[in-house]
């Protein structure tokens, strides 16, 4: 066990997690933050993916103690008040997803790209998102929604 | 699969990593950017006592210029060398390759030491490291060694690195005026681990090759060196049928392995038709930068 503190989603958390412990496991089992998903637990599906300073990361394949001093956002965090950011929404409203399982991995990639990216057409959003594994929509909804998304930034 | 039991350590300097890796030897496996070891590790194909985690050894991050070298620190991000300017300029062929390595999100944690060290024969780094023959920089507890690219890739997943020696430092030559690049690499999708891949290098001086450097991912053990087609190509001027004859000899010795992405035979084939189309490019990238 290795004491650590860190920010996730705004406020300072501390901990003690086991050195073997994935930080994907430590956002769930130990901060009940249950909206980062687990799937291939070895970095191939992309599910488990958030943002570490600002940088999607796979939280599967980051120790938990090495987020020690770093700013983490997970899933919970994008519309802090239970509602949804406006990258949710225009998924929500671009159908993006089916089962829902990949979501959280999408929605991360997702919101870090488009913040380093904010003019990206659909090329540079499938290159992003290649990484991320859904097996139920085909990709052409989300990618829709993350197209919509850019555009409706541009437009504010 | 959740990770194994391991100890752990975080070192802060070199020296006190090098005093560990003296300490544990075989036992103990350096964790950088964490991309390969941990599925290694929640695969159990590595199960090493320890981990010596040297994310937090500040001196091994950074891109440093030193006479016709650009020297890339081994825990430097993937991304970070990607955004570089100095490896923009000074290294074009390494410029070429990063983005294609795995992901976004894989690119944010690897670094360039990692992969270099992993040296998975199918991965983008090692054919540039290998044809552009950089110069791996290790500290052990006897000092500093420099190692060739051409003695780094021992085999499949194998450096000469001893259990003993931690990398510190990859230094590429700068590439010069008249020198275009370019990389080539089919994969099933965009991320995946090449089928082949093609680190290409020609510098051009008076219309002429003056200078050519071609190497092979994932047909062998180690990044090849495709040398009966480099000694093909100095001296003559770029053309479609001199490049032809030049895949026809990068890939005449060449056995690749035979697996479910592809024969044996479609990966000769295809690192032909790659060959061809990265001397084009690399030619075309050559008249660019005259």
């Amino acid at each position: 066990m290795v004491d650590i503190t860190l920010r996730v989603n705004g406020a300072t958390r501390t901990a003690s997690p086991e050195v073997r412990k994935t930080l994907a496991d430590f956002l769930r089992d130990d901060l009940n933050l249950t909206g980062t998903h687990v799937g291939c637990e070895h970095g191939v599906c992309g599910a488990c993916t958030v943002i570490v300073d600002g940088r999607a990361v796979r939280s599967c394949l980051m120790l938990a103690i090495q987020a020690a001093g770093r700013d983490v956002t997970t899933i919970e965090g994008l519309a802090p008040d239970g509602g949804m950011g406006p990258l949710q929404q225009a998924m929500w409203d671009s159908h993006s997803f089916q089962c829902g399982f990949c979501t959280p991995g999408f929605v991360m990639q997702a919101t870090a790209f488009l913040a380093d990216h904010p003019d990206a057409g659909e090329q540079q959003i499938r290159e992003a998102l290649s990484g991320n594994i859904c097996r139920c929509t085909g990709y052409q909804s989300i990618v829709d929604g993350v197209l919509l998304a850019a555009e409706r930034d541009r437009e504010r | 699969m959740k990770l194994p039991l391991f100890d752990y350590e975080a070192p802060e300097t070199v020296s006190e990593t090098v005093e560990l890796l003296a300490e544990y030897g075989d036992e103990a496996s350096v964790l950088a950017g964490g991309q390969s070891l941990i599925p290694l590790l929640a695969l159990r194909l590595a199960r090493p006592a320890v981990l010596i985690d040297i994310n937090g050894v500040a001196e091994l991050s950074g891109v440093s210029a030193t006479d016709g070298w650009t020297a890339i620190g081994a825990v430097t991000r993937e991304y970070m060398a990607e955004e570089s300017e100095r490896v923009a300029d000074a290294v074009p062929l390494l410029a070429a390759a990063l983005p294609l390595i795995g992901h976004e999100a894989i690119r944010s944690r690897g670094t360039i030491g990692g992969s270099l060290a992993h040296a998975d024969p199918a991965a983008e780094l090692p054919a540039v490291a290998r044809a552009l023959d950089a110069a791996f920089v290790v500290r052990g507890p006897s000092g500093e060694r420099v190692i060739p690219a051409a003695e780094w890739f021992e085999g499949y997943l194998t450096t000469s690195r001893r259990p003993d020696e931690l990398l510190v430092e990859v230094r590429f030559p700068a590439a010069g005026r008249g020198t275009g690049v370019s990389f080539q690499e089919v994969a099933r999708r965009h991320g995946d681990f090449a089928i082949v891949g093609l680190a290409a290098s020609l510098t051009l001086s008076d219309g002429a090759i003056s200078d050519a450097r071609l190497a092979l991912a994932g047909v062998a053990e180690v990044p090849v060196r495709a040398g009966a087609a480099e000694e093909l190509l100095v001296g003559e001027r770029p053309s479609a049928e001199l490049f032809d004859e030049a895949a026809r000899r990068a890939t005449e010795d060449v056995d690749p392995p035979d697996d479910l992405h592809g024969s044996s035979d479609y990966r000769k084939k295809v690192a032909a038709a790659i060959v061809r189309r990265g001397l084009r490019e690399a030619a075309d990238h050559a008249r660019e930068r005259q």
